[in-house]
This record gives C-alpha cells, structure tokens and sequence, in this order.
C-alpha cells in the first residue's frame, strides 16, 4: 500500500506568521484608538503604556476617557480577539475532522441550541448571566443530542453526524421560533443577541472566556498534524497509527465547548468559522498545521476589525458584529475564491 | 409591567415606519361637519354612518360600535378615557388598564383572524397589521382602525379625537384632549424653569436603546427645556436610537431615567456596568426608575408619568 502523502508545506512561513500578527496588532491598535468617542491620540497612546505592568508614563486623559480606553474599549478588543480566533479555529477544525468544508461549529447545532437557551433565558425574564448559562448549556445539549443521534446511525460516519446536526438545529430552531411566538415580547432581547454583541462586555466576560479559549485552542494547536492525517480519509489514517474516534471525538469537543462558551458572551456571530480558515487555506496552504496558527491569528484580526466597524460606522449608534461579518466577509471571500481560481 | 414595556419595544420600529403621517384633518363626518369644528357641535358629530381618516385610509363606520375589540393597550386607555369602555368587548393580552377592560389572550403582536371574529365586533382598532389583519376584517365587512403609535405628542391628540369620533364621543375626547394639553402646559410652567438645560439619558433597555425628541415621551422632555443625549444619534428622526457606550459614557448626562427598571435594571446595576461609575448620574445617584407602561403609552395616563419624572428632576437639580 503506498503511504498516503500529507499536504505541504507543514508550518507556516515567517511571513504569514508576521503578516497575522501584524493584522491583529493593527486591528487591536485601531480598536483601542478609535470609536464613536474621539480620544486623543497621543495621550490614549501613552495611556496605554501607562497601563503595562512596571512602565509609568504620565498622560492627560480625563477619568472619563480613561474609563473608556480601559473598561470599555480595552476589554472589547480582547474580547473580539479571543472570540474571532475560537470561531476561526472552531471552524478550522470541523473543516478538518469531517473533511467538510462547509463545516463549522454552527453546524453541529450550536447556534441553534444557543439561540433556545439565549431565547428561554429572555423569556423567563432572566439576567445577562443566566442568558449566558442557558445560552451555553442549550449549545452543549444541542451538540450532545447531535452526536448520539449521529452515533445512533448505523455507519456512525461524519454524513451521518452532520445530518444529525442538521435536524437537531432545525428542531431548536422550531422551538424557539415557537417559543418567541409565545412570547412577542422577547423578540427585541433575542433579536439583538442573534446578531451578536460585544456591546457590553466588561473584563468580568474575558476572564469567564478566557479559560475555554486557552484550553480549546490549545487542543486544537496540538492536534493540528492530526487533522492533516485526518484528511487522507479514516482507513488510511487508521492505517498511518491515528486514533481516528479519539482525536475527533477530542477535536469536537474542545471546538464545541470553547465555540458554546464564545456564542454565549457575544452572541452568534456568524461566517468567522467558514471565511477565516478558508481564506487562509486559499492563500497559503490546504495543511492544517499552516491553517490552525494562521486562522488564530486572522481570526483574531478579523473580529476585532469587524467590531471596529460595527461600533464606528453608525456612530453613536451601533451595528449588530454579526452583520458587519456577514457583510463585509462573504464578498471578500468570494474574491479570493475568484482570484485564487484564476490563478490555477 | 414588563410585558407591556416590551410591547412597546417592539412597536418603536412599527411606528417608526408610519411617524412622517400626521395628518390633522383627520375625520370627515357624513355629510358636511368636520372634527375641527370646535367642541359645541358636538351632537351633530356623533350622527352614523361616519368616515374616519386613519394614517392608512378612510374608514367608514355604518353605526355606532357597540362591540369594539382594541388589541393596542394605548387604544384601550384611550378608549375608555373618551367613555366609550361600554362599548369595548374584548382586548388584547397586553392590555393591562383600566382594570375593568375585558382582557382576552387575543395577541396584538400574532392577531390571528377568526380569533378575532369569534367575539363578533363591529369595529377593530389595532396599531399595526403584521398579517393582513386589515384585509382580512374588510373582507367581512368589519371596520378596521389602524392607528399607528404616537411618534408626537399631537399624534395622541390625534388617536383620541378618532376613537371619539369613532364611538360617539367626539365631545368627551376633545375634553380630555383639552386637559391633556392645559396639564402639559400646567407642568412645562411649574418645573420647566428648574429643569432646563439638564442633560438626560432615557434607557428603554440595556443594550442602550433610547429615545429622541423624534418620540411621544422625547417631545415632551423637549418641552421641558430637556437636553437629550439620544437626539444625536437620530439624526433621520427615527425616535429611538441605539446609543453605543462610549458615547453614553462621554455624553455624562445629568439625570438617567431607567425604563427598564421593571426589568432589573437599576442604580445598583448600572455602577455594575464597565465604565459608567465615571458618570456623575451614578457616582451621584440621579439615577430615577420610571414605569415602563406609563412611559411608553401615548395616553392621558402618561401625564401621570410626565407630572413625576419632571419633579423627580427637579428635586435632583435642587439636590445639586
């Protein structure tokens, strides 16, 4: 039997490396310099200095503007990079343990399962916290039920879990719909948190994320040559010494979870999971061991710069993140869909 | 409370499509006399047939209702404010005053049809028509008032005189129109002087959806000599913008009015939120909980909420 070949190159060239790296830094530059508030440049620049452990630098913003660069801004930004890199990498990894490339955490059933729990949670009249919980509890359920259901299917392959996930979102999608019904006078909470919100995330919301963030990315950083094996299909894989069940079953799950606990902070922020890896994939290369790092970091970039604009562009109103990522991100990929089609 | 104050939520963008429409010669009697006329002509005015003019059409009323159905919680009120509660035998589920209107779980917001037909009304108001509600009574020949919600203080004067006119009490409308506007005019005299120039933030709900002086309650903080934070962010004239932090945050108002406090919000909460206790309204506590209903039904009891936010103002602008 000939050794099935894995994708090349097998890391990413320092240049992509720098450039989503430089991306990011811009990205999060301009998130904390900008907004619907003007600030000076100057002083926000040496505030921020000012706010390094060990570095004292004297700057002239009043406590209202350092209010805002520190607790409103500040926590924004990071928020948008911790929650832009686990839907890029989320995505990334479906992408990679279901050999689909429509793949993404969504599609297991997570935005629906959220979206009931996020909708149940109005309904009950429950605080931002408990919305959270449900939000997050009604994604892991949502993904539990899709993955023995999928189990439950006599072959148990990636078709048949998708296709689990298919049903269980549309059977999610009816309750709530049913429950907002019920309730008209939700609509407007759920509407809002549908199309995502990092409107009022404060530190307290990083540092719940935070964790999940580290831990799912980390995963899924170490499971990257994995997912390449992975693409060969499952004999062959098999055949190469891969746990095929383990790692999937490990790869969804840090994907899930880290996906439910991002959805239920900033709501559903959609097309991240599918436009970042791909982007990258269609630039670069098809190795997930170049895919995973550089969707980490345009992920970052991309959602921070998204937020950017949904709280500037409308200014002192803001957008719905989710529409600014759908807007901006399915042209843009079409483009480099086109471009890179032309190039081979 | 909280019901009614997400109803109104809802509404905002309903009405937001039909606020241009304020049009005040507004009913036509058969034959010749007009609402505009004033008040001593009243007798003649409550003749049958008569046509209505709503934003949406005229509408013609065959003789006087006697089983009318509101599925608007304002057009209740108003329409038992211009005496015609007799006449009123169903309501919809968020109507919730007065306390004798006959409320039903008929929706406002998901009508449904032959729901509706099974109390056998002879006219309906309601403030919007999500599902061809309209159409659907015309085609059985009952009369359908469409009264969009009040996007201006006279678009209440407006929905009052037409449901008078519609139930036969044109006169009793203008009388409460009429004190309505003395009231209104009774508070700007007394508490406009103290307030004038305060800076306000008006929070509908907390993802800092507000109101303008482009809306029935932002007019009246107009009146009062009120400055509004939100009107910046409505520039079209929508009535209720959403307000980004930040600006909410550098805008400093001197006085938040929390119309989400049915729904937990309150001063305690908002020292919570990233940012804000660098506003002087929360260090300094002028933070002041309104009723969501009171503050969101363009009727004769919203002076009740006009009378106490307007002092409750004033007594934090003596305060200091």
């Amino acid at each position: 039997m000939n050794r099935p070949k894995l994708p090349q190159p097998a890391r990413p060239g320092i240049w992509a490396v720098l450039t989503g790296f430089a991306v990011w830094l811009l990205a999060a530059m301009a998130g904390l310099l900008l907004g619907p508030i003007s600030l000076p440049v100057g002083d926000t620049v040496r505030a921020l200095a000012d706010a390094i452990p060990g570095v004292t630098v004297d700057h002239s913003l009043t406590a209202t503007q350092t209010s805002i660069l520190y607790e409103i801004r500040a926590p924004r930004v990071v928020m948008g990079s911790l929650v832009g890199a686990i839907l890029a990498v989320g995505g990334a990894a479906y992408q990679g343990v279901f050999r689909n490339p429509l793949a993404d955490p969504y599609l297991l059933g997570v935005a629906a399962g959220a979206g009931l729990g996020a909708t149940v949670g109005f309904g009950i009249g429950a605080n931002s916290g408990l919305v959270t919980l449900l939000a997050f509890l009604g994604a892991l359920g949502a993904v539990i039920v899709t993955y023995l259901l999928g189990r439950s299917v006599g072959n148990r392959t990636a078709t048949a879990l998708i296709l689990a996930g298919v049903a269980v979102s549309a059977f999610a999608t009816a309750l709530q719909t049913y429950l907002l019904q019920r309730n008209v006078e939700t609509l407007r909470s759920v509407y809002t948190w549908v199309f995502g919100r990092l409107t009022t995330v404060g530190w307290g919301e990083v540092g719940r994320l935070f964790p999940y963030a580290v831990v799912a990315i980390g995963l899924i950083y170490v499971q990257r040559r994995a997912l390449d094996v992975l693409s060969v299909g499952d004999e062959e894989a098999e055949g190469l010494g891969l746990n095929v069940k383990r790692v999937r079953l490990l790869v969804v799950l840090a994907a899930t979870l880290a996906t439910a606990a991002a959805v239920s902070v900033s709501g559903l922020i959609g097309f991240v999971g599918i436009i970042v890896p791909h982007t990258v994939r269609l630039m670069t290369s098809w190795s997930y061991r170049v895919i995973v790092p550089l969707s980490i970091l345009f992920g970052a970039g991309f959602l921070v710069a998204a937020d950017l604009i949904a709280r500037t562009v409308a200014a002192p109103s803001e957008l719905p993140i989710g529409i600014v990522t759908a807007f901006l991100g399915a042209p843009f990929f079409l483009v480099v869909m086109r471009s890179v089609g032309r190039q081979t | 409370m909280r019901r009614m104050y997400l109803l109104f939520a809802l509404l905002l963008a309903v009405s937001a499509c039909t606020a241009a429409t304020t049009d005040t010669t507004l009913v036509t009697t058969t034959p010749e006399t007009t609402v505009d006329e004033p008040s001593s002509t009243t007798e003649a005015l409550t003749s049958f047939p008569i046509t209505i003019s709503t934003p949406s059409g005229d509408v013609e009323i065959k003789a006087m209702p006697e089983a009318i159905i509101s599925l608007s919680p304002s057009a209740t009120e108003n329409l038992f404010a211009v005496g015609a509660g007799d006449q009123v035998i169903a309501v919809d589920d968020q109507s919730s005053y007065p306390e004798e209107s006959p409320v039903t779980d008929l929706s406002g917001f998901t009508p449904n049809l032959e729901a509706i037909l099974a109390f056998e009304p002879d006219l309906v108001v309601i403030t919007f028509d999500p599902g061809g509600i309209v159409d659907g009574l015309n085609a059985v020949d009952v009369p359908v008032l469409l009264l969009p919600s009040a996007a201006a203080i006279s678009d209440a004067y407006v929905e009052i005189e037409t449901l008078g006119a519609a139930t036969g009490h044109l006169g009793e409308a203008t009388a409460v129109v009429e004190s309505m506007q003395t009231e209104i005019d009774a508070i700007v005299d007394e508490v406009g002087s103290q307030v004038e120039g305060t800076t306000i933030y008006h929070e509908i709900d907390n993802t800092f959806y507000s109101l303008s002086s482009h809306s029935y309650v932002g007019e009246f903080y107009g009146l009062l000599g009120l400055v509004n934070i939100a009107d910046e962010a409505d520039p079209d004239g929508f009535g209720y913008p959403q307000l980004a932090v930040e600006y909410i945050v550098d805008a400093n108002p001197d006085v938040i009015l929390l119309a989400d406090a049915g729904f937990g919000e309150s001063l305690e909460t908002l020292q919570q939120r990233p940012g804000w206790n660098s506003m002087t309204a929360v260090s300094s506590g002028a933070v002041i909980e309104v009723d969501a209903d009171l503050s969101s039904r363009w009727t004769p009891r919203s002076l009740i909420f006009f009378r106490d936010v307007a002092e409750s103002i004033a007594a934090m602008v003596a305060a200091g």
